[in-house]
């Protein structure tokens, strides 16, 4: 009887708070996310207000950017932000898809976990190291190598013409790179890992090579994933601040050439904020992070439907 | 790593903590009044120096400085969350209409901009203000230019490009520097004009004192302008500049010192000291102040910080020339002394 008793007991039937709370425990967590955004967001659109007040609109296509008058445009900033940040990713990408490969695909153990440690390792690098080893080491090295080089043979293209002073948007997409190399690799790497073997065997087993096994059987799949590995990428490439500030040259002008010096949003908030002693000049500096949210907002929304684009047609052939 | 591990490491972690939140504890045991202050970077070295000496002086109050830029202490000042703040330019009209109360300007040590280069064998340029604005114009692009070679007949300059790099950062340094433009050159004036960030005509910007000394390092014909004392403390080679009385003078703290008995110095302290008159002052120098309101809301607190500023005046200034600041000549800190007694608390 009392065995019975104590049965009855524990099978009382379960109560759904438990669930409720743990329900609500993470919604509230997860609405935290969207909460600091808007925070961050408004707090930025405050600070910003003397100079929405008196630029408007061209603020975004104005390209003067002079303290001592007053004269506040973001134009340079946005550019260089977006040449430096596209332009790393560029060549990060297939490096980074391509050491994915190698390490998921084809590298022996011995080689893998060293492989995959030191590129952790370099994913902790503080940026300020890199950048000052980018002053010191890189930016010397690809001015008098590579730099040169590619203005001997390709001197004609306009991206390619003009000084080179060794700072410039060009050395700032090179640092760039190597700080999203890692997170890019790893995630791709995690990507390229969760796809089945069976589905790797089966290839083999119609008598693909390894190229066609991880074109067809690995790759095709998992674009999707690489694809988000890039963006989070970029996104780190964007507001990245103290490297690029340290190679890109601090000039807020717009030019054709990729060996001229150039100027982030990120960066000049950085260099200008403490000694900004007028509001208006503090004001114009808010509203260059908040151009900072909104390009960083509205790449990942346009990285979103390209990759949807790319994708929904292929699915829609699969089925 | 198994569960026991890191339990053990977190036990031992936990009391580390534990540990030192109790050192903390018999720290504050002892009652100190904590004077808050913010503000410029460039005297941050010798204020740190002074606020750690008066510690000696009076262990009962603790002064407590971060240099955090001279317009964030201005702001904070402005707004009254620290007891004071520090500059390395003079406050504007506008910003002290703005302020609840009277702020004084307290200028404690004067510093220098030295013109630095990357020339072969590192020699002793001589410039001028034309010169100067010239080459920071863009209007000089070669080294070999006769503005150039006219000022210094000894020395074969290169047929090299020069390359501009500033400061990209906010800084008072760029203040004293296109101070000293904007007094010398009618286009510096007109075209870029004074402030702590302004619009470079040319070259590029690097951060910070070591930014602009790497940029520099790493470019054969680059021509910028840094700190006097990171100059010395750092072995570059630098111009002599011709002053207003059509000498070529070196930075120095003797020079500098010089540069501040020869200004003319207002009553409200806010002053420019680039370009004075005086034969031995080199023209490229600027003061830094501490701003204090002269009527204080916390008695305790104004007492100490008059108590400390006094020091500063008559003690606190013999520290400055170790350091590679320039102190203030006895006329002007006399001055000084004289409106520090007339804050009220």
């Amino acid at each position: 009887m009392n065995a019975a008793a104590k049965i009855s007991i524990v099978l009382a039937p379960p109560s759904k708070a438990g669930d409720t709370a743990f329900k609500l425990l993470t919604w509230s967590m997860a609405m935290m996310v969207f909460v600091m955004v808007a925070l961050v967001g408004w707090e930025l659109w405050q600070g910003s207000e003397l100079s929405l007040q008196k630029f408007g609109w061209r603020f975004l296509l104005h390209s003067d950017w002079d303290p001592v008058n007053g004269n506040f445009g973001a134009l340079p900033f946005v550019f260089g932000t977006f040449v430096s940040s596209v332009l790393g990713l560029l060549i990060a990408l297939p490096l980074s898809l391509a050491t994915a490969i190698y390490l998921t695909e084809l590298a022996p153990g011995w080689v893998r976990q060293p492989a995959i440690t030191l590129m952790e390792m370099l994913a902790a690098i503080p940026s300020v190291i890199l950048g000052l080893w980018g002053i010191f080491v890189l930016v010397p090295w690809l001015r008098d190598h590579p730099f040169a080089l590619l203005q001997k043979v390709f001197g004609f293209l306009p991206i390619f013409g003009g000084h080179i002073y060794g700072a410039s948007v060009l050395s700032a997409a090179v640092i760039i790179a190597i700080m999203i190399v890692p997170i890019i690799t790893s995630i791709s790497r995690e990507v390229l890992r969760a796809v089945p073997d069976s589905q790797r065997e089966a290839a083999f087993a119609l008598g693909a090579t390894r190229w066609e096994v991880t074109r067809l059987a690995v790759l095709k799949g998992s674009m999707r994933g690489i694809f988000g590995a890039a963006m989070l990428g970029l996104g780190r490439a964007l507001g990245e601040t103290m490297a690029v500030t340290m190679v890109i040259g601090n000039s807020p002008d717009i030019s054709a050439s990729l060996f001229a010096p150039g100027y982030t949003l990120a960066s000049a908030i950085a260099n200008e904020f403490t000694e900004a002693t007028d509001d208006l000049y503090r004001s114009a500096l808010f509203e260059l992070g908040l151009v900072l949210l909104l390009v960083t907002i509205v790449t990942n929304i346009l990285a979103h439907l390209l990759v949807g684009a790319v994708n929904a047609p292929k699915h829609a052939a699969h089925a | 790593m198994s569960k026991m591990k890191i339990r053990r490491i977190l036990i031992r972690f936990l009391g580390l903590v534990a540990a030192l939140a109790l050192l903390a504890g018999a720290g504050r045991v002892r009652a100190q009044l904590l004077v808050n202050g913010a503000g410029a970077t460039f005297p941050y070295p010798i204020y740190s120096k002074w606020f750690d000496e008066y510690s000696k002086v009076d262990p009962s109050v603790r002064f407590n400085y971060q240099s955090i830029g001279s317009g964030a202490g201005q702001k904070q000042i402005l707004e009254g969350t620290v007891d004071f703040g520090a500059s390395d330019g003079p406050m504007s009209d506008h910003n002290l209409a703005k302020a609840p109360g009277k702020i004084l300007h307290v200028p404690t040590v004067a510093g220098a901009d030295v013109v630095t280069y990357n020339l072969p064998g590192a020699p002793r340029l001589r410039l001028d203000g034309p010169s100067i604005a010239g080459i920071f114009l863009g209007n000089i692009t070669k080294w070999n230019d006769p503005r150039l070679t006219g000022l210094n007949p000894g020395l074969a300059l290169p047929d090299a490009d020069i390359l501009v790099v500033h400061r990209a950062d906010g800084s008072g340094t760029t203040y004293i520097f296109a101070d000293y433009l904007s007094s010398v050159s009618q286009e510096w004036a007109a075209k870029v004009g004074r402030g702590t960030a302004v619009k470079w005509p040319a070259g590029l910007g690097a951060k910070g004192n070591e930014g602009v000394t790497g940029q520099i390092k790493q470019m054969p014909g680059a021509i910028g302008y840094v700190e006097l004392v990171y100059a010395m403390q750092n072995h570059l080679p630098y111009a002599s500049v011709k002053n207003a009385a059509e000498n070529f003078i070196a930075p120095s703290v003797e020079s500098v010192t010089a540069a501040l008995a020869a200004a003319t110095i207002p009553d409200d302290f806010r002053f420019s000291m680039v370009n004075p008159p005086g034969p031995y002052a080199y023209p490229i120098a600027g003061a830094t102040w501490l701003l204090v309101y002269q009527q204080q809301r916390n008695a305790e607190k104004g007492r100490k910080m008059v108590e400390f500023l006094n020091w500063a005046m008559k003690e606190g200034e013999n520290m400055a020339p170790q350091l590679d600041y320039a102190p203030l000549p006895p006329a002007l800190s006399k001055r000084v002394l004289a409106e520090i007694g007339g804050i009220r608390y």
